[in-house]
């Protein structure tokens, strides 16, 4: 014990050490916040749920920090609803029913066009529809027809795909595409430029009947989005972030502990009885080791189950066995012959009693810092394996996102953020703990361990 | 005085054959062992991959079933069987299904057809394939394998004897200067290796085939290939670069450290400090005091290397598109063809027990120790 605190203070001399305690530090941080903040079923939620719960949000948008480092700021999403009283409401009974009129005011100031334009919209009628239409008026006070449409219970008007309006667009403002067009000055030369200033959109609804109602939210939808950006379903990619701590270090500390745990247990076990154990225990290291180990995991995962624990399970199970076991082994026999173990038999210990309180207690200098060297390959494989596309079916992970994201060619088609966010985040959580196991091993084996 | 000379030299010469007596017959003893138990151990181990690869006879059931649908389709669709009855068409299904079944030997329980599995397998009779077929169309799994071999030989070796060879000379040279700016610099570096080789390749593409635009996503060559050879090769290179620039990466600083770590417990040593203090130069003292008691740890080391090229890396191949020993593992893998999976396990068992094997009987003639009884050495 008081070699330990020893350790714990000798520490302080080694940065790597401290930058690696507060990188881990962080990470559990984070994930208690994540956890708290955002429960594991709000987050598969979040995640899993479909279009409707993130339709709101950009398709493959940067994270919006990214404007701080660009001179032409990228837009953002402006989203306003009329339920949550972002639009002015007018109503007026009319002969057959009444007009209801929604006005959406915003300001635009970006120096780039918005990706895409929708409006979503509810409305309720005893039998006849109503009919409704958009109009755009824009800074220098042109109006644009946007669509008429006859609604229908629920449903959503896309201004990019309306034919009628790109033709529109087309013939009085130039060759370009809705979303664009709307921004900008009629015929104006070289490359378009976003007209900044003060935007209405007007909703007319015409209802047939008095107790038709309607609602619509307004999407303009940026090109950045939040804290990490969206991926290619409008996901924001900050709730996978975010999740992937607590996931990545349950898995990486689990793993590494069962593993070292039980390493140690069973090569204790094989040093100290002997015989026919430590052999049949000596074979079966020799069996494992001659497994291949991803295949096999590979295997696993695409025949039995892609579940993270069942995966879990089997990488302890695969990396018990191997050369750890070995150099274990080699010290616990040179442990064995020790004179406070042949005192400890003198007194009548048990063989258990001796293996669990003076077998294993010396080499725990050499077991705690590889425990912590391990937990990032387990980090990574469980990354490795999301990359194969066997990651868990239902937990959003880094390495997901990576998969999504080379899936959908992000890194050839410039979505850099994409890879790199996740990429950062696994570098830095195997970076934090690489750094503390690498100085305590330093600490803790001042001698140069033998290989 | 000269009997006694003559005494002396009969002694000695019987001592010297009963030594090389007892050595050979130790030596014997040994490789005997040591070979049996790594054949069990082979045996063992490839028993295992084929039941995991079979789902503990899973595969057999989902087979049985599929034969089944089929015949029973190709039954209700046959207008001669429309004269029958529905109880005899169910009979004919019945009789078909059967007679299929025991034509794949599917009768027979998983335990005995798994047996005949570990045979052929341990005889190298790899079978066909299920579904893959090789780019010039045999659906033997033999050449399924040996066609991907070249080029996973070709990136691997590559990297790996780049690493190996930076990196027992960067860590000689680190030894010689323990302590300097550069040796602390690998030590505080060498946790960059807990990332795996794909990961740096992501960032290797990011940056160099995407932002810069220098060089290739991924791939073997250029498409359409290039006529010639030296411009064919070329473009290979081309395409090599990257991926073993993230091959080398994600190891030479961890593969830095340990070998550092090694000279330096042998350069500790009493006769290295003697040869020092004999005056010999710096070199010498590397050469013959330093490398020559580590070359059998070095020469495992690289033994083990090779072997591990058989694999491939499944990942690093996929996301470089690379198409070689690694990727069609992982596409077997996705499409359930057993026979390649089990075949390439079965290769990969054999050659690292023979290397395995070769090391041991080399060790043991090297080094008594080894032969004599347990010691140590496991």
């Amino acid at each position: 014990m008081q070699g330990l605190r020893d350790a714990l203070h000798q520490l302080r001399y080694y940065p790597s050490a401290l930058l690696g305690l507060v990188i881990i530090g962080l990470l559990v941080l984070v994930s208690i916040y994540t956890v708290i903040t955002m429960p594991y079923s709000q987050a598969i939620e979040l995640w899993r749920a479909g279009e409707q719960t993130w339709r709101a949000l950009p398709r493959t948008a940067p994270p919006a920090w990214l404007n701080w480092f660009r001179r032409e700021k990228l837009p953002e999403t402006i989203a306003l609803d009329s339920r949550r009283g972002q639009a002015a409401r007018a109503e007026k009974p009319t002969q057959e029913g009444k007009q209801i009129t929604l006005l959406y005011v915003f300001e635009y100031r970006a120096d780039d066009f918005p990706s895409e334009i929708n409006l979503f919209y509810d409305a309720t009628y005893p039998s006849k529809p109503p009919f409704v239409s958009i109009l755009w008026r824009t800074p220098d006070h042109r109006e644009i027809l946007i669509g008429e449409f006859s609604a229908r219970p629920s449903g959503s008007f896309r201004f990019d795909q309306d034919e009628a309006l790109a033709r529109r667009i087309r013939r009085l403002i130039g060759d370009l595409p809705v979303s664009v067009g709307l921004f900008t000055v009629p015929n104006s030369q070289g490359a378009p430029v976003p007209l900044k200033g003060s935007y209405q959109v007007e909703v007319r609804v015409l209802g047939f009947e008095p107790q038709t109602t309607f609602d619509a939210e307004l999407v303009v939808y940026g090109k950045v989005h939040g804290l990490a950006g969206t991926d290619h379903l409008r996901r924001d990619l900050r709730i996978a972030l975010l999740w992937g701590a607590p996931v990545a270090l349950t898995f990486g500390l689990l793993a590494a502990v069962g593993t070292i745990f039980m390493t140690v247990t069973i090569a204790a076990i094989g040093a100290w009885f002997g015989g026919l154990w430590d052999d049949l225990i000596q074979r079966a290291n020799d069996v494992v080791m001659m497994l291949p180990f991803l295949p096999i995991l590979i295997m696993i995962g695409t025949l039995y189950s892609r579940s993270i624990w069942v995966i879990l399970g089997v990488s302890i199970l695969l990396s018990v066995f191997g050369t750890a076991m070995k150099t274990f082994r080699a010290i616990f026999i040179q442990v064995r012959s020790s004179p406070y173990i042949e005192a400890a038999r003198a007194y009548g210990a048990g063989s258990w009693r001796i293996i669990f309180r003076y077998l294993i207690p010396p080499v725990l200098p050499v077991v705690i810092p590889n425990l912590i060297i391990l937990v990032p390959s387990f980090v990574f494989l469980e990354a490795s394996l999301a990359v194969l596309g066997l990651g868990d079916p239902v937990l959003p992970t880094w390495g997901k996102v990576i998969e999504n994201a080379v899936a959908n060619g992000a890194p050839y088609r410039g979505q850099y953020y994409w890879v790199l966010e996740p990429a950062f985040l696994l570098m830095i959580t195997g970076l934090g703990f690489a750094m503390l196991g690498f100085a305590l091993d330093r600490i803790f084996n001042p001698r140069l361990r033998e290989m | 005085m000269s009997i006694s000379t003559v005494g002396l030299a009969e002694l000695r010469k019987f001592l010297r054959a009963s030594w090389a007596q007892t050595t050979l017959i130790q030596l014997a003893r040994y490789t005997v062992i040591r070979g049996f138990t790594l054949l069990i151990t082979v045996v063992v181990g490839v028993y295992m991959t084929i039941l995991i690869a079979n789902m503990g006879g899973y595969v057999d059931q989902i087979r049985k079933a599929e034969i089944r649908e089929e015949i029973a389709i190709r039954v209700i669709n046959d207008p001669a069987m429309r004269m029958h009855s529905p109880e005899d068409r169910l009979r004919i299904i019945e009789e078909q299904a059967r007679l299929e079944e025991r034509r794949l030997g599917l009768d027979q329980p998983f335990l005995v057809r798994s047996a005949y599995f570990l045979q052929n397998a341990l005889t190298l009779r790899l079978g066909f394939a299920q579904l893959m077929s090789s780019d010039s169309g045999s659906r033997q799994v033999q050449w399924i394998l040996i066609e991907r071999l070249p080029t996973t030989i070709l990136l691997f070796a590559t990297a790996d004897l780049l690493i190996f060879f930076f990196s027992v000379m960067i860590a000689l040279m680190l030894s010689r200067n323990y302590g300097s700016w550069l040796d602390r610099a690998f030590v505080v570096l060498s946790p960059l290796s807990a990332a795996p080789p794909w990961f740096y390749g992501l960032f290797l593409i990011v940056i160099f085939a995407g932002w810069l635009r220098l060089l290739p996503f991924g791939g073997l060559v250029d498409a359409p290939p290039p006529p010639t050879f030296p411009e064919y090769a070329l473009g290979v290179l081309k395409h090599m670069i990257l991926p073993v620039s993230a091959l080398f990466i994600s190891s030479i600083f961890i593969s830095v450290y340990s070998w550092r770590t090694f000279f330096l417990i042998y350069s500790s040593e009493d006769y290295v400090e003697l040869a020092k203090a004999k005056g010999l130069s710096g070199r010498a003292i590397e050469y013959r005091y330093i490398l020559r008691p580590t070359l059998p740890p070095i020469m495992t080391n690289f033994m083990l290397t090779v072997i591990s090229l058989w694999m491939g890396a499944p990942i690093l191949e996929s996301v470089f598109n690379w198409p070689g020993m690694g990727r069609t593992l992982y596409q077997a893998i996705g499409l359930f063809d057993t026979p390649v999976i089990v075949g390439a396990t079965v290769i990969f068992a054999y050659l690292l027990a023979i290397t395995v094997f070769v090391l041991d009987i080399i060790y043991a003639i090297l080094d008594p120790r080894v032969r004599i009884g347990e010691g140590g050495q496991a």
